[in-house]
């Protein structure tokens, strides 16, 4: 495990902002950390960097506690939004960070090549465009290459090529074997790119699962006649107008079940909800 | 594993990276440069032009006798021009730059960037007070040159017999680095307690220039507070630089030992780095 929380929380005053959060991220996968505006991604962020204290409960990042040498120099991060001088260039910045994090100032003309900011590196940060900063700060997070990347909301204020090519350092990234903690409010974005997904809602942890077993391939579509003998054969299964809804994947022996029964079988197949109506579903934001 | 044992090591690296990083940033800052130029141009007017033009300017010298003119004009004596302008006025923008290049790196984010990098909360704190350190050395050796340069530059044009300074103006010279280094953590200490460069330079300003002067010119009326005024931050300073041979510049005070007045700001620096390091490594950071 690269990072394990346990009931992690953080209150401000006596609202629970953080609410008994336990998540796991394993070596090698990306992971995202997906939830609405004020869910609390950012702070369970800051508290695995060690940047704000937990209320109770307890994290481990890389087998060590957070904000610990130990464990921030094999983590690079962004947290919303990158925080750099603005009267620096851009590789000045890098420069500077590179740095603090011990790590060889050659290597900050890698990493900007990596987020394709290698041609604008002299420019003043201030002058940077939005995307061009988040770039910077993803750059910075790739600093003496990381065993784990935390970008919280990488994509903010990137056009649509920007995104796509994001996902696809986050993806080349992943192929290396990088472990990645992702977070975002964006379905689509984490849908493409993450292998498991930890959904926050209001401060809690309501599902942890791989984007597969979230989308729901556990529900199976079965189109029938008489569909009201088929909905009593079937147990826990349901009624959406003409189709059944089965909490179930062995489509065998339900199929076996209903010819026995007498019941035409027209249709089986998993039904594949996206995960949009997953996340609306689980957060209740829809 | 391991960081157990390489624990000091960590720091150590630590500490040197950060100080790395900060002076990186501090000495391409124009801030920096504006200010100490600024400074500069204060000495050298109120130490040299101004003195230069009275003494030219024939009879009305006001209170100060054509003597006393030439001898504050004097190169042997450049080490009480440096130290008579820090208790105020050179205090005052020794403490902006320092309050400036704190708290601006809350709104920058920068602190988020520092503190996540991978030193200690310690270490980075300790990088930011040594690059400032360097920062401040540099300014008092340059006030010097330049102090000596119109020193000498004076004395030849006016054609007196002059000398270099001697092994005395040492005294003047660590006299003056100690109220710089005062003004330096009254600057971070109030940085860090405001979370920010607007409020820090205010009242930093206010309590330099504005509040120190109004509570003497109670001290006239109330006996205690009088008192109380001679070992006020400000009033340390004054004393300090009164005791090593400053004169005849606002600030400048002569009623203190230099010793007690030492032992002060001494404390001041003391109270102020511990009290801006405590706090930034307890407080949360969001
Ligand atoms: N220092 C603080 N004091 C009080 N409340 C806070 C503080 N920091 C965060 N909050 C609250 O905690 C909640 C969660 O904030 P957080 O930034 O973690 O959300 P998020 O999931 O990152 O949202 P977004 O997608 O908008 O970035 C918000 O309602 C916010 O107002
Ligand atoms: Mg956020």
């Amino acid at each position: 495990m690269i990072v394990t929380t346990e009931k992690l929380t953080k209150r401000y005053g006596d609202r629970a902002v953080v609410d008994g959060v336990s998540l796991s991220v394993r070596r090698g996968e990306v992971y995202g950390f997906l939830g609405p505006n004020g869910a609390g991604k950012t702070t369970t962020i800051r508290m695995l960097l060690g940047l704000v204290r937990p209320t109770a409960g307890s994290a481990r990042v890389l087998g060590e506690p957070p904000g610990t040498p130990g464990a921030l120099r094999r983590v690079g991060s962004l947290i919303e939004g990158p925080g750099f001088y603005p009267y620096l260039s851009g590789r000045d910045n890098l420069r500077v960070h590179a740095a603090r994090r011990g790590v060889a100032g050659t290597h900050v003309e890698a990493v900007l090549e990596q987020v394709d900011l290698a041609g604008a590196a002299h420019e003043k940060f201030r002058r940077y465009s939005l995307g061009m900063k988040q770039r910077l700060g993803v750059a910075a997070a790739l600093l003496g290459r990381p065993e784990l990347l935390i970008l919280d909301e990488p994509t903010n204020g990137l056009d649509p090529a920007g995104m796509a090519d994001m996902r696809d350092l986050v993806r080349a990234l992943a192929a290396r074997g990088q472990t990645v903690l992702l977070s975002s409010h964006l379905l689509g974005e984490v849908e493409e790119v993450c292998d498991r997904v930890g959904v926050i809602s209001r401060g809690r942890l309501v599902a942890e699962n791989t984007v597969e077993q979230l989308r729901g391939d556990t529900v199976l579509l079965v189109r029938a006649d008489p569909i009201e003998k088929a909905h009593v054969l079937i147990e826990g299964s349901s009624v959406h107008g003409d189709v059944l809804h089965v909490r179930q994947t062995d489509a065998g022996s339900l199929v076996r079940t209903l010819v026995r029964a007498d019941v035409d079988v027209r249709e089986v197949r998993p039904l594949r909800r996206t995960l949009e109506e997953v996340f609306f579903e689980m957060t209740g934001a829809a | 594993m391991g960081s157990g044992v390489l624990g000091s090591g960590v720091l150590g690296s630590g500490v040197l990276g950060s100080v790395k990083a900060e002076l990186l940033r501090l000495w391409k800052w124009p801030a920096t440069w504006v200010l100490i130029g600024v400074w500069l141009v204060m000495t050298l007017t109120f130490g040299y032009v101004f003195n230069y033009l009275a003494l030219n300017g024939g009879a009305d010298t006001r209170d100060l006798s054509q003597q006393q003119l030439i001898s504050a004009m004097q190169p042997e004596n450049v080490g009480a021009a440096v130290v008579r302008g820090l208790p105020m006025f050179g205090g005052a923008i020794i403490l902006v730059l320092a309050a400036l290049a704190v708290g601006s790196g809350y709104g920058w984010g920068t602190w988020k960037t520092t503190l996540t990098a991978g030193p200690r909360r310690v270490s980075a704190m300790a990088g930011t007070l040594g690059a400032l350190g360097i920062i401040v050395v540099v300014l008092v050796a340059l006030t010097f040159v330049v102090d000596l340069g119109a020193a000498v530059a004076v004395a030849s044009a006016e054609g007196w017999e002059w000398s270099l300074p001697g092994l005395g103006a040492l005294e003047a010279l660590g006299a003056s680095l100690l109220i710089a280094a005062m003004w330096t953590a009254f600057g971070v200490f109030l940085g860090v307690v405001t979370r920010g460069p607007a409020l820090a330079v205010g009242l930093g300003l206010m309590w330099a220039i504005v509040t120190e002067n109004l509570l003497r010119g109670v001290g006239a009326l109330l006996g205690p507070v009088e008192s109380l005024t001679e070992v006020l931050p400000g009033g340390s300073a004054g004393n300090l630089a009164g005791a090593v041979g400053g004169s005849g510049a606002p600030g400048v005070l002569t009623n203190l030992g230099g010793t007690t007045a030492a032992v002060f700001l001494a404390g001041y620096v003391v109270v102020f780095l511990g009290a801006a390091t405590l706090l930034k490594v307890r407080r949360d950071l969001v």
